[in-house]
Protein backbone atom coordinates (compact mmCIF):
# COMPACT_ATOMS: atom_id res chain seq x y z
CA UNK A 1 0.00 0.00 0.00
CA UNK A 2 2.86 2.45 0.90
CA UNK A 3 4.88 3.12 -1.74
CA UNK A 4 8.84 2.94 0.11
CA UNK A 5 11.01 3.97 -2.36
CA UNK A 6 8.82 7.62 -2.17
CA UNK A 7 9.52 7.81 1.38
CA UNK A 8 13.31 6.98 1.21
CA UNK A 9 13.40 9.29 -1.01
CA UNK A 10 11.45 12.17 0.63
CA UNK A 11 12.24 10.83 4.40
CA UNK A 12 15.30 13.92 4.41
CA UNK A 13 12.39 16.37 4.18
CA UNK A 14 10.63 15.21 7.06
CA UNK A 15 13.91 15.36 8.93
CA UNK A 16 14.39 18.97 8.05
CA UNK A 17 11.21 19.76 8.64
CA UNK A 18 11.18 18.62 12.14
CA UNK A 19 14.21 20.50 12.76
CA UNK A 20 12.22 23.39 11.93
CA UNK A 21 9.35 22.21 14.48
CA UNK A 22 12.17 21.72 17.31
CA UNK A 23 13.98 25.02 16.52
CA UNK A 24 10.46 27.19 16.47
CA UNK A 25 9.57 24.73 19.59
CA UNK A 26 12.13 25.22 21.66
CA UNK A 27 12.33 28.84 21.42
CA UNK A 28 8.93 29.18 21.63
CA UNK A 29 8.91 27.31 24.99
CA UNK A 30 11.76 29.19 26.28
CA UNK A 31 9.98 32.33 25.67
CA UNK A 32 6.56 31.02 27.64
CA UNK A 33 8.42 29.30 30.66
CA UNK A 34 10.05 32.78 30.64
CA UNK A 35 6.98 35.06 30.50
CA UNK A 36 5.06 31.72 32.32
CA UNK A 37 8.01 32.94 35.01
CA UNK A 38 7.56 36.86 35.28
CA UNK A 39 4.08 36.54 35.13
CA UNK A 40 3.28 34.43 38.33
CA UNK A 41 5.86 36.13 40.43
CA UNK A 42 3.66 39.00 39.65
CA UNK A 43 0.35 37.57 40.57
CA UNK A 44 2.44 35.53 43.59
CA UNK A 45 4.03 39.47 44.85
CA UNK A 46 0.18 40.74 44.21
CA UNK A 47 1.95 43.91 42.72
CA UNK A 48 -1.04 45.92 41.97
CA UNK A 49 -1.07 47.26 38.54
CA UNK A 50 1.10 45.00 37.09
CA UNK A 51 -0.81 42.32 38.67
CA UNK A 52 -4.53 43.80 36.45
CA UNK A 53 -2.35 44.01 33.40
CA UNK A 54 -0.71 40.02 33.70
CA UNK A 55 -4.64 38.81 34.41
CA UNK A 56 -5.75 41.02 30.79
CA UNK A 57 -3.15 38.72 29.14
CA UNK A 58 -3.32 35.62 30.62
CA UNK A 59 -7.31 35.49 29.55
CA UNK A 60 -6.77 37.40 25.95
CA UNK A 61 -4.08 34.65 24.99
CA UNK A 62 -6.01 31.71 26.64
CA UNK A 63 -8.95 32.82 24.77
CA UNK A 64 -7.94 33.43 21.18
CA UNK A 65 -6.26 30.31 18.65
CA UNK A 66 -3.41 30.82 17.69
CA UNK A 67 -3.77 30.95 14.50
CA UNK A 68 -5.29 34.57 14.76
CA UNK A 69 -2.42 35.42 17.19
CA UNK A 70 0.05 34.62 14.52
CA UNK A 71 -2.00 36.06 11.23
CA UNK A 72 -2.27 39.05 13.39
CA UNK A 73 1.47 39.57 14.41
CA UNK A 74 2.64 38.21 10.63
CA UNK A 75 0.28 40.05 8.13
CA UNK A 76 -1.03 42.64 11.03
CA UNK A 77 1.72 44.03 12.86
CA UNK A 78 3.71 45.04 9.88
CA UNK A 79 1.10 47.94 9.22
CA UNK A 80 2.37 49.36 11.96
CA UNK A 81 6.03 49.41 11.29
CA UNK A 82 6.70 46.50 13.28
CA UNK A 83 7.96 43.39 10.51
CA UNK A 84 9.15 40.26 11.92
CA UNK A 85 10.22 36.96 10.06
CA UNK A 86 7.97 34.03 9.95
CA UNK A 87 10.24 32.78 12.36
CA UNK A 88 10.25 35.29 14.85
CA UNK A 89 6.64 35.88 14.52
CA UNK A 90 6.39 31.84 15.85
CA UNK A 91 8.28 31.94 18.29
CA UNK A 92 6.65 35.41 20.07
CA UNK A 93 3.42 33.67 18.99
CA UNK A 94 4.37 30.38 20.71
CA UNK A 95 5.60 32.26 23.81
CA UNK A 96 2.87 34.79 23.05
CA UNK A 97 0.48 31.41 23.96
CA UNK A 98 2.45 29.75 26.42
CA UNK A 99 3.29 32.34 28.50
CA UNK A 100 -0.41 32.04 29.74
CA UNK A 101 -0.51 28.35 30.37
CA UNK A 102 2.46 28.35 31.51
CA UNK A 103 1.86 31.14 34.53
CA UNK A 104 -1.03 29.56 35.37
CA UNK A 105 0.82 25.95 35.92
CA UNK A 106 3.67 27.50 38.37
CA UNK A 107 0.79 29.56 39.97
CA UNK A 108 -1.38 26.60 40.81
CA UNK A 109 1.75 24.57 41.88
CA UNK A 110 2.88 27.98 44.25
CA UNK A 111 -0.14 28.20 45.88
CA UNK A 112 -1.28 24.41 46.42
CA UNK A 113 1.96 24.87 48.92
CA UNK A 114 -0.05 25.78 52.50
CA UNK A 115 1.27 28.25 54.78
CA UNK A 116 1.38 26.08 57.85
CA UNK A 117 5.06 25.25 55.42
CA UNK A 118 5.90 28.92 55.75
CA UNK A 119 5.16 29.55 59.67
CA UNK A 120 7.29 26.56 60.34
CA UNK A 121 9.72 27.17 58.27
CA UNK A 122 9.78 30.69 60.52
CA UNK A 123 9.69 28.78 63.52
CA UNK A 124 12.52 26.92 62.63
CA UNK A 125 14.38 30.21 62.13
CA UNK A 126 14.51 30.06 58.39
CA UNK A 127 14.79 33.90 56.83
CA UNK A 128 12.61 34.69 53.92
CA UNK A 129 15.27 33.43 50.83
CA UNK A 130 16.22 29.96 52.94
CA UNK A 131 12.03 29.66 53.35
CA UNK A 132 11.75 30.26 49.64
CA UNK A 133 14.74 28.22 48.46
CA UNK A 134 14.70 25.31 50.41
CA UNK A 135 10.61 24.89 51.54
CA UNK A 136 8.57 26.76 49.61
CA UNK A 137 9.94 26.86 46.17
CA UNK A 138 11.01 23.01 45.90
CA UNK A 139 7.44 21.62 46.76
CA UNK A 140 6.12 24.18 44.30
CA UNK A 141 8.20 22.44 41.43
CA UNK A 142 7.10 18.69 42.02
CA UNK A 143 3.31 20.26 41.54
CA UNK A 144 4.00 22.44 38.74
CA UNK A 145 5.88 19.84 37.04
CA UNK A 146 3.35 17.69 35.29
CA UNK A 147 1.19 21.14 34.31
CA UNK A 148 4.46 22.20 32.53
CA UNK A 149 5.29 19.22 30.94
CA UNK A 150 1.85 18.84 29.53
CA UNK A 151 1.90 22.77 28.11
CA UNK A 152 5.43 21.64 26.50
CA UNK A 153 3.82 19.31 24.62
CA UNK A 154 0.54 21.30 24.03
CA UNK A 155 3.02 24.24 22.40
CA UNK A 156 5.08 21.46 20.19
CA UNK A 157 1.62 20.20 19.03
CA UNK A 158 0.31 23.85 18.50
CA UNK A 159 3.48 24.60 16.37
CA UNK A 160 2.02 22.89 13.68
CA UNK A 161 0.13 25.84 12.91
CA UNK A 162 2.97 28.03 12.43
CA UNK A 163 2.87 26.22 8.46
CA UNK A 164 -0.03 28.59 8.17
CA UNK A 165 2.52 31.39 7.83
CA UNK A 166 5.28 29.21 5.33
CA UNK A 167 7.22 28.03 7.73
CA UNK A 168 8.84 24.81 6.74
CA UNK A 169 7.96 22.45 9.15
CA UNK A 170 6.84 18.82 9.66
CA UNK A 171 3.23 20.02 8.70
CA UNK A 172 4.16 21.84 5.59
CA UNK A 173 6.17 18.97 4.20
CA UNK A 174 3.34 16.93 4.22
CA UNK A 175 0.78 19.48 2.34
CA UNK A 176 3.40 20.23 0.11
CA UNK A 177 4.43 16.43 -1.20
CA UNK A 178 0.48 15.68 -1.00
CA UNK A 179 -0.26 18.80 -3.48
CA UNK A 180 2.88 18.27 -5.53
CA UNK A 181 3.04 13.98 -5.94
CA UNK A 182 -0.04 13.17 -4.53
CA UNK A 183 1.58 11.08 -1.94
CA UNK A 184 -1.20 11.55 0.27
CA UNK A 185 -0.97 7.78 2.22
CA UNK A 186 3.38 8.15 2.62
CA UNK A 187 3.09 12.07 3.12
CA UNK A 188 0.32 11.16 5.91
CA UNK A 189 2.80 8.22 7.24
CA UNK A 190 5.90 10.50 7.58
CA UNK A 191 4.08 13.37 9.30
CA UNK A 192 2.21 11.00 11.90
CA UNK A 193 6.28 8.65 12.18
CA UNK A 194 8.01 12.28 12.62
CA UNK A 195 4.94 13.75 14.90
CA UNK A 196 5.48 10.38 16.56
CA UNK A 197 9.03 10.06 16.98
CA UNK A 198 9.43 13.93 18.36
CA UNK A 199 6.71 13.79 20.61
CA UNK A 200 6.41 10.47 22.66
CA UNK A 201 10.24 10.26 24.32
CA UNK A 202 9.05 13.70 25.12
CA UNK A 203 5.69 12.18 26.56
CA UNK A 204 7.95 9.33 28.39
CA UNK A 205 10.64 11.93 29.77
CA UNK A 206 7.71 13.76 31.56
CA UNK A 207 6.60 10.79 32.90
CA UNK A 208 9.64 9.92 34.32
CA UNK A 209 10.14 13.50 35.11
CA UNK A 210 6.81 13.35 38.07
CA UNK A 211 8.15 10.65 39.14
CA UNK A 212 11.22 11.84 40.16
CA UNK A 213 10.33 14.96 41.37
CA UNK A 214 7.47 13.58 43.34
CA UNK A 215 8.89 13.94 46.90
CA UNK A 216 6.25 12.81 48.57
CA UNK A 217 5.28 9.47 47.47
CA UNK A 218 8.89 8.60 46.42
CA UNK B 1 -3.01 54.25 12.26
CA UNK B 2 -5.65 55.58 10.11
CA UNK B 3 -7.38 52.54 8.11
CA UNK B 4 -9.91 51.71 10.82
CA UNK B 5 -12.59 52.82 9.00
CA UNK B 6 -12.73 49.90 7.03
CA UNK B 7 -14.64 48.02 9.48
CA UNK B 8 -17.39 50.88 8.88
CA UNK B 9 -17.52 50.06 5.33
CA UNK B 10 -21.21 48.64 4.51
CA UNK B 11 -21.32 44.66 4.84
CA UNK B 12 -17.94 44.43 6.59
CA UNK B 13 -18.70 43.45 10.00
CA UNK B 14 -21.94 41.87 8.92
CA UNK B 15 -19.72 39.52 7.05
CA UNK B 16 -17.24 38.77 9.65
CA UNK B 17 -20.67 38.32 11.70
CA UNK B 18 -21.42 35.59 9.50
CA UNK B 19 -18.34 33.95 9.13
CA UNK B 20 -18.05 33.89 12.89
CA UNK B 21 -21.65 32.06 12.75
CA UNK B 22 -20.09 29.06 10.45
CA UNK B 23 -17.21 28.85 13.00
CA UNK B 24 -19.36 28.77 15.72
CA UNK B 25 -21.68 25.89 14.49
CA UNK B 26 -18.35 24.47 13.37
CA UNK B 27 -17.77 24.09 17.28
CA UNK B 28 -21.20 23.33 18.60
CA UNK B 29 -22.19 20.53 16.12
CA UNK B 30 -19.12 18.98 17.54
CA UNK B 31 -19.39 19.63 20.49
CA UNK B 32 -22.85 18.14 21.01
CA UNK B 33 -22.05 15.49 18.98
CA UNK B 34 -18.61 14.88 21.44
CA UNK B 35 -21.35 14.28 24.41
CA UNK B 36 -22.77 11.10 23.23
CA UNK B 37 -19.30 10.06 21.40
CA UNK B 38 -17.52 10.57 25.17
CA UNK B 39 -20.08 9.43 27.05
CA UNK B 40 -19.98 5.63 25.21
CA UNK B 41 -16.40 6.00 24.86
CA UNK B 42 -15.91 6.68 28.68
CA UNK B 43 -18.51 3.95 29.63
CA UNK B 44 -15.84 1.35 27.40
CA UNK B 45 -12.64 2.91 29.08
CA UNK B 46 -14.54 1.43 32.63
CA UNK B 47 -14.62 -1.87 31.31
CA UNK B 48 -12.70 -4.88 32.56
CA UNK B 49 -12.42 -6.69 28.88
CA UNK B 50 -8.83 -5.90 28.64
CA UNK B 51 -8.49 -5.50 24.14
CA UNK B 52 -11.66 -3.02 24.92
CA UNK B 53 -9.03 -1.42 27.48
CA UNK B 54 -6.33 -1.60 25.15
CA UNK B 55 -8.21 -0.12 22.21
CA UNK B 56 -9.72 2.97 23.81
CA UNK B 57 -5.96 3.34 25.33
CA UNK B 58 -4.60 3.31 22.15
CA UNK B 59 -7.19 5.57 20.48
CA UNK B 60 -6.94 7.87 23.28
CA UNK B 61 -2.74 8.22 23.50
CA UNK B 62 -2.97 8.83 19.26
CA UNK B 63 -5.26 11.57 19.13
CA UNK B 64 -3.50 13.56 22.64
CA UNK B 65 -0.27 12.82 20.84
CA UNK B 66 -1.47 14.05 17.45
CA UNK B 67 -1.47 17.90 16.27
CA UNK B 68 -5.12 18.42 15.67
CA UNK B 69 -3.92 19.86 12.19
CA UNK B 70 -2.32 16.45 11.17
CA UNK B 71 -5.72 14.89 12.63
CA UNK B 72 -7.73 16.82 9.98
CA UNK B 73 -5.12 16.14 7.02
CA UNK B 74 -5.45 12.80 7.60
CA UNK B 75 -9.38 13.14 7.82
CA UNK B 76 -9.32 15.69 4.85
CA UNK B 77 -6.81 13.93 2.64
CA UNK B 78 -6.50 10.62 3.86
CA UNK B 79 -10.11 8.98 4.74
CA UNK B 80 -11.36 10.47 1.96
CA UNK B 81 -9.11 8.55 -0.41
CA UNK B 82 -8.61 5.76 1.16
CA UNK B 83 -12.41 5.37 1.32
CA UNK B 84 -13.76 7.00 -1.39
CA UNK B 85 -15.81 9.33 1.11
CA UNK B 86 -16.86 12.60 -0.57
CA UNK B 87 -15.80 14.55 2.57
CA UNK B 88 -16.14 18.52 2.19
CA UNK B 89 -13.99 20.37 4.72
CA UNK B 90 -16.34 21.43 7.11
CA UNK B 91 -17.53 17.52 7.39
CA UNK B 92 -13.84 16.73 7.74
CA UNK B 93 -13.48 19.65 10.65
CA UNK B 94 -16.76 18.49 12.79
CA UNK B 95 -15.64 14.21 12.17
CA UNK B 96 -12.01 15.15 13.40
CA UNK B 97 -13.61 17.37 16.22
CA UNK B 98 -16.26 14.76 17.53
CA UNK B 99 -13.26 12.27 17.42
CA UNK B 100 -11.04 14.70 19.31
CA UNK B 101 -13.83 15.55 22.03
CA UNK B 102 -14.86 12.03 22.15
CA UNK B 103 -11.75 10.94 23.64
CA UNK B 104 -10.76 14.07 25.54
CA UNK B 105 -14.59 14.05 26.74
CA UNK B 106 -14.48 9.72 27.46
CA UNK B 107 -11.39 10.21 29.77
CA UNK B 108 -13.38 12.82 31.84
CA UNK B 109 -16.01 10.45 32.45
CA UNK B 110 -14.12 7.68 33.25
CA UNK B 111 -12.14 9.95 35.76
CA UNK B 112 -15.85 10.58 37.06
CA UNK B 113 -17.31 7.33 37.14
CA UNK B 114 -13.90 5.79 38.17
CA UNK B 115 -13.76 8.24 41.08
CA UNK B 116 -17.11 7.12 43.34
CA UNK B 117 -16.85 4.74 45.78
CA UNK B 118 -18.20 1.34 45.87
CA UNK B 119 -19.99 2.71 48.88
CA UNK B 120 -22.25 4.46 46.57
CA UNK B 121 -23.45 1.76 44.57
CA UNK B 122 -23.63 -0.69 47.47
CA UNK B 123 -25.28 2.21 50.00
CA UNK B 124 -27.76 2.32 46.93
CA UNK B 125 -28.28 -0.62 46.35
CA UNK B 126 -29.38 -1.27 50.29
CA UNK B 127 -31.33 1.52 50.13
CA UNK B 128 -33.67 -0.60 47.20
CA UNK B 129 -32.66 1.59 44.55
CA UNK B 130 -32.86 -0.06 41.05
CA UNK B 131 -30.02 0.21 38.74
CA UNK B 132 -31.52 2.91 36.86
CA UNK B 133 -32.45 4.99 39.89
CA UNK B 134 -28.76 4.57 41.28
CA UNK B 135 -27.53 5.90 37.90
CA UNK B 136 -29.94 8.72 37.73
CA UNK B 137 -30.25 9.96 41.07
CA UNK B 138 -26.36 9.23 42.83
CA UNK B 139 -23.81 8.36 40.43
CA UNK B 140 -25.04 10.44 37.92
CA UNK B 141 -25.37 14.15 40.14
CA UNK B 142 -22.06 13.38 41.65
CA UNK B 143 -20.51 12.07 38.37
CA UNK B 144 -21.38 15.69 36.59
CA UNK B 145 -19.96 17.71 39.40
CA UNK B 146 -17.18 15.95 38.15
CA UNK B 147 -17.41 16.25 34.33
CA UNK B 148 -18.54 19.62 33.81
CA UNK B 149 -16.10 22.33 34.84
CA UNK B 150 -13.52 20.44 32.77
CA UNK B 151 -16.09 19.76 29.68
CA UNK B 152 -16.81 23.48 29.19
CA UNK B 153 -12.93 24.15 29.13
CA UNK B 154 -13.10 21.21 26.49
CA UNK B 155 -15.54 23.44 24.71
CA UNK B 156 -13.27 26.55 24.54
CA UNK B 157 -11.02 24.22 23.25
CA UNK B 158 -13.24 23.03 20.34
CA UNK B 159 -13.90 26.67 19.67
CA UNK B 160 -10.15 27.88 19.18
CA UNK B 161 -9.35 25.03 17.23
CA UNK B 162 -11.78 25.43 14.81
CA UNK B 163 -9.87 28.06 13.64
CA UNK B 164 -7.76 25.48 11.83
CA UNK B 165 -10.63 24.68 9.16
CA UNK B 166 -9.72 28.04 7.01
CA UNK B 167 -6.41 25.78 6.49
CA UNK B 168 -8.69 23.29 4.87
CA UNK B 169 -10.40 25.82 3.01
CA UNK B 170 -13.93 26.35 4.96
CA UNK B 171 -15.08 29.93 4.47
CA UNK B 172 -15.49 30.85 8.69
CA UNK B 173 -14.27 34.01 10.03
CA UNK B 174 -10.66 34.09 8.78
CA UNK B 175 -11.71 33.32 5.33
CA UNK B 176 -14.52 35.86 5.34
CA UNK B 177 -11.25 38.53 6.63
CA UNK B 178 -9.15 37.31 4.11
CA UNK B 179 -11.09 38.19 1.73
CA UNK B 180 -12.40 41.61 2.94
CA UNK B 181 -8.45 42.58 3.56
CA UNK B 182 -7.92 41.05 -0.03
CA UNK B 183 -10.96 43.27 -1.47
CA UNK B 184 -9.66 46.37 0.07
CA UNK B 185 -6.24 46.28 -0.44
CA UNK B 186 -5.78 49.38 -2.35
CA UNK B 187 -8.47 50.95 -0.63
CA UNK B 188 -7.20 50.13 2.98
CA UNK B 189 -3.63 49.26 2.82
CA UNK B 190 -3.63 48.96 6.93
CA UNK B 191 -6.95 46.95 6.87
CA UNK B 192 -5.10 43.72 8.08
CA UNK B 193 -4.18 45.25 10.81
CA UNK B 194 -7.72 45.91 12.27
CA UNK B 195 -9.71 42.70 10.75
CA UNK B 196 -7.36 40.47 12.28
CA UNK B 197 -7.63 42.21 15.64
CA UNK B 198 -11.68 42.17 15.12
CA UNK B 199 -11.35 38.18 14.39
CA UNK B 200 -8.74 38.15 17.61
CA UNK B 201 -11.42 39.78 19.50
CA UNK B 202 -14.53 38.10 18.15
CA UNK B 203 -12.78 34.62 19.23
CA UNK B 204 -12.28 35.92 22.31
CA UNK B 205 -15.50 37.01 23.28
CA UNK B 206 -17.06 33.58 22.19
CA UNK B 207 -14.16 31.96 24.49
CA UNK B 208 -13.95 34.31 27.27
CA UNK B 209 -17.70 33.65 28.97
CA UNK B 210 -16.97 29.94 28.45
CA UNK B 211 -13.51 30.11 30.45
CA UNK B 212 -15.60 32.10 32.99
CA UNK B 213 -18.43 29.52 33.26
CA UNK B 214 -16.04 26.87 33.93
CA UNK B 215 -13.76 28.29 36.54
CA UNK B 216 -17.33 29.55 38.45
CA UNK B 217 -18.30 26.06 38.36
CA UNK B 218 -15.29 24.58 38.98
CA UNK B 219 -14.83 26.79 42.61
CA UNK B 220 -18.82 26.24 43.61
CA UNK B 221 -18.39 22.55 43.44
CA UNK B 222 -14.79 22.19 44.62
CA UNK B 223 -15.60 22.08 48.44
CA UNK B 224 -18.29 19.34 48.40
Amino acid sequence: MLDWTFITHYAPFFVRGSEMTLFISAFGIILAIAVGLVCAGVEIARIPVLRQIVRVYIELSRNTPLLVQLYFLYFGLPKLGVVWSAEQCAIVGLGFLGGSYMAEAMRGGLETIPNVQRESAYVLGFNTWQTLSRVVIPQAVSTSIPGIVANVIFLIKESSVVSAIALADVMYMAKDLIGMYYSTYESLFMLVVAYLIILLPISLFGTWLERRFDYERR
Amino acid sequence: MNGAEILLQPGVFPRLLQGLWVTVWIAGVSVALSVPVGLIVGWLMTMRNPVIRLLTRVYLDFIRIMPQLALLFIAFYGFARAWNWNLDATGACVFVFVLWGGAELGDLVRGALESISNAQYESAYVLGLGPWQTFTRVILPQALRRLLPASVNLATRIVKTTSLAVLLGVVEVIKVGQQIIDANRFQYPTGTLWIYGVIFFMYFIVCWPLSIVARRLEKRWSHD
